[in-house]
């Protein structure tokens, strides 16, 4: 049985022009252990995944589909059972540009005690920080600084110390490295990877391909809503099955080749009301007429794939 | 190769008060005398971390902010004061900024914000801009440019957004362009466009770009030459290839290691980046990568010179690394 399966997820959000398919019909599973990249471009419902997973959505509902965390249904689950046992104690989450929501009146020690007060945690309180803090590699000294005090860098380290507060084994890192400096980011992966060594599952949503390839076993690339293929990192980028994964993996540049990048004709279609048939097709340079219809899931070696092309 | 730009000891520095209400003030050192030339038809790398003084650089060059000293030859006419000097810049050198979604104004027609420049500089008739601005709008491949002409900027994606600043860019047919991070607010899989839309307008018409950013992969794949800035001051020059392959400065070294590259073995690899956590140390104090510079030794309490390494290589830094 796998740690997390997420079997045909489906999220919308209701609004005045329509409703919007942010997650339509999402599927994957992950070992314990394992860590997820989940990969698209903007609006093509990767954070909407994350929150789904987190039931932190805002004005957005699950309206099928099942998350089973270590076989038991987080979504069937009272808000007030996932509350108590779940959220931050199994599953936590770094929000996408979480390092400026940090309260610029408190002191870091203070937004700690917060969280670990809000959910009632009996040891220890400094002690427990100490730990934290240390882990993320920081020193006791920053306990004491307002937000305004830090760099980016080590306000990031904090949200991340934070989702780690409760010990929870799975983190969903939301866009962990965008707006941070080159070198920032660097050290922020080099967190992620020696955490993930302690025996941490993240599931870190990005666009960028090149930081996932640093801390996932298993990727799933998203387009328009859908999880287009899913499989192991080394499939993904040694065979590519997806026309738009394939796409986006021609169109990073690289630095130590001087090879030219590749790029995708076209726009992200809109999830308002999306029509029949594969997302993909207004782009796609094998586009035939079969893909009007919605294409099946089609198992690879590690994963799957939704395109007509392996039929 | 003739030089197009040149910039020689540029300067600026900024100051900022500590708090609202204490008197001690802060300076910041933007731009602390830096040189560079542009060659015709180059493009040129400006490369460094936020806060290295890349913007700046850019602004002084366009003379929307004064520099505290040093001097800019455009077209080997130094631009001062003068302001026939600075028309003729400032028509003639153009910049893209970083957020297409910032640069236009959303309330102005597409056909308005390309025509702007035109009306500015006084050029043609209201029949021959218009042409203009559609011959402009074909040149970024935003087709059928009649359609575009009439339509607003929310009507467009990010991607055809940054390429309606260039085409305002390139309508009053400029030498040289100031790209700033044009293609880091953009999604992955249309950056490439526009990058190599920028590469084809160079070969097309000889425009030479100074290219802000601090992405190296994609300056590797648009430059030819590059300058590395760290805290206002270049610290190292040259062939993009040589240096962005054996580079001479641990700055440059260290941004070179943290760059991921899309490969699968990397989970397994461990990431090393030759970098010490800074300390609060005085950073206009001699060498100013010193407090994070693993190689740093007594005498970078000196400031290094920028001095010459290799053919059409400079380097600020008395370690030799190799």
């Amino acid at each position: 049985m796998s740690y997390i399966s997420v079997n045909d997820l489906k999220t919308q959000y209701k609004t005045q022009t329509g409703i919007v398919h942010a997650v339509d019909g999402v599927s994957f599973f992950l070992e314990k252990g394992e860590s997820i990249g989940i990969a698209g471009e903007s609006a093509c419902g990767k954070s909407t995944l994350g929150l789904s997973l987190m039931r932190a959505l805002q004005g957005g509902i699950v309206v099928s589909g099942d998350i089973l965390l270590d076989g038991k249904s987080i979504i069937k689950m009272s808000e007030s059972e996932f509350t108590k046992n779940y959220r931050w104690k199994e599953i936590s989450m770094v929000f996408q540009g979480a390092m400026n929501s940090l309260d610029p009146v408190f002191t870091v020690e203070h937004q700690f005690h917060e969280i670990l007060k809000q959910h009632n945690y009996t040891g220890d309180f400094d002690k427990r920080i100490a730990e934290i803090i240390t882990s993320v590699g920081l020193n006791n000294s920053v306990l004491k600084k307002f937000p305004h005090e830090l760099s980016g860098g080590m306000k990031q380290r904090i949200v991340i110390a934070m989702a780690l507060l409760l010990n929870p084994k799975f983190v969903i890192a939301d866009e962990p490295t965008t707006a941070l400096d080159v070198l920032v980011q660097a050290q922020v992966i080099s967190l992620l990877k020696k955490l993930k060594k302690e025996g941490l599952s993240i599931m870190l949503i990005t666009h960028d391909l090149a930081i996932i390839s640093e801390i996932a076993e298993k990727i799933g690339v998203m387009y328009g809503g859908k999880m287009i293929e899913f499989g192991s990192s080394s499939e993904i980028y040694k065979d590519p099955k997806h026309p738009y994964t394939q796409g986006l993996l021609q169109s990073i540049p690289s630095l130590k080749e001087n090879k030219k990048p590749q790029y995708i004709r076209g726009n992200p279609p809109t999830l308002l009301n999306p029509p029949q048939g594969c997302r993909f097709y207004d782009r796609c340079p094998h586009a035939m007429e079969k893909c009007k219809k919605d294409p099946p899931k089609i198992k690879t070696d590690s994963g799957y794939v939704q395109c007509w092309l392996y039929e | 190769m003739e030089e197009i730009l040149s910039v020689q000891n540029l300067t600026k520095y900024f100051v900022t008060k500590k708090g609202i209400f204490s008197s001690s003030e802060k300076i910041i050192k933007a731009v602390d005398g830096i040189s560079f030339s542009l060659k015709k038809g180059e493009v040129f790398v400006l490369a460094g971390e936020s806060g290295s003084g890349k913007t700046t650089t850019a602004r002084l060059i366009l003379r929307a902010i004064e520099p505290d000293s040093g001097t800019v030859f455009f077209d080997d006419v130094e631009i001062g004061k003068q302001s026939k000097n600075l028309d003729k810049l400032r028509m003639q050198c153009q910049i893209i900024h970083q957020d297409p979604y910032a640069a236009i104004n959303p309330r102005m027609k597409i056909s308005d914000i390309i025509m702007e420049p035109l009306e500015i500089h006084k050029i043609g008739t209201r029949q021959e801009r218009k042409k203009m601005v559609i011959d402009a709008l074909q040149e970024v491949r935003l087709e059928p440019a009649e359609e575009i002409y009439d339509k607003y900027p929310h009507m467009l994606s990010g991607g055809q957004r940054q390429r309606i600043v260039l085409a305002r860019a390139l309508v009053t047919k400029p030498k040289v362009i100031i790209a700033d991070e044009p293609v880091s607010m953009l999604d992955v899989s249309v950056r490439a466009e526009v990058l190599e839309l920028m590469r084809e307008l160079q070969e097309k018409h000889g425009i030479s770009y100074i290219y802000i950013t601090h992405d190296l992969s994609t300056a590797r794949y648009l430059g030819q030459r590059i300058a590395i800035m760290y805290l206002g001051k270049i610290v190292e020059v040259g062939p993009i290839d040589e240096v962005l392959l054996h580079p001479r400065h641990p700055y440059t070294q260290a941004l070179i290691d943290a760059i991921s590259e899309a490969d699968p073995e990397n989970l397994n690899r461990y990431k090393e980046i030759r970098i010490n956590e800074p300390l609060d140390a005085d950073v206009y104090q001699g060498c100013r990568f010193r407090s994070r510079c693993p190689y740093a030794i007594e005498k970078c309490k000196d400031e290094p010179p920028l001095d010459e390494v290799g053919k059409d290589r400079l380097a600020a830094c008395f370690v030799k690394i190799d």
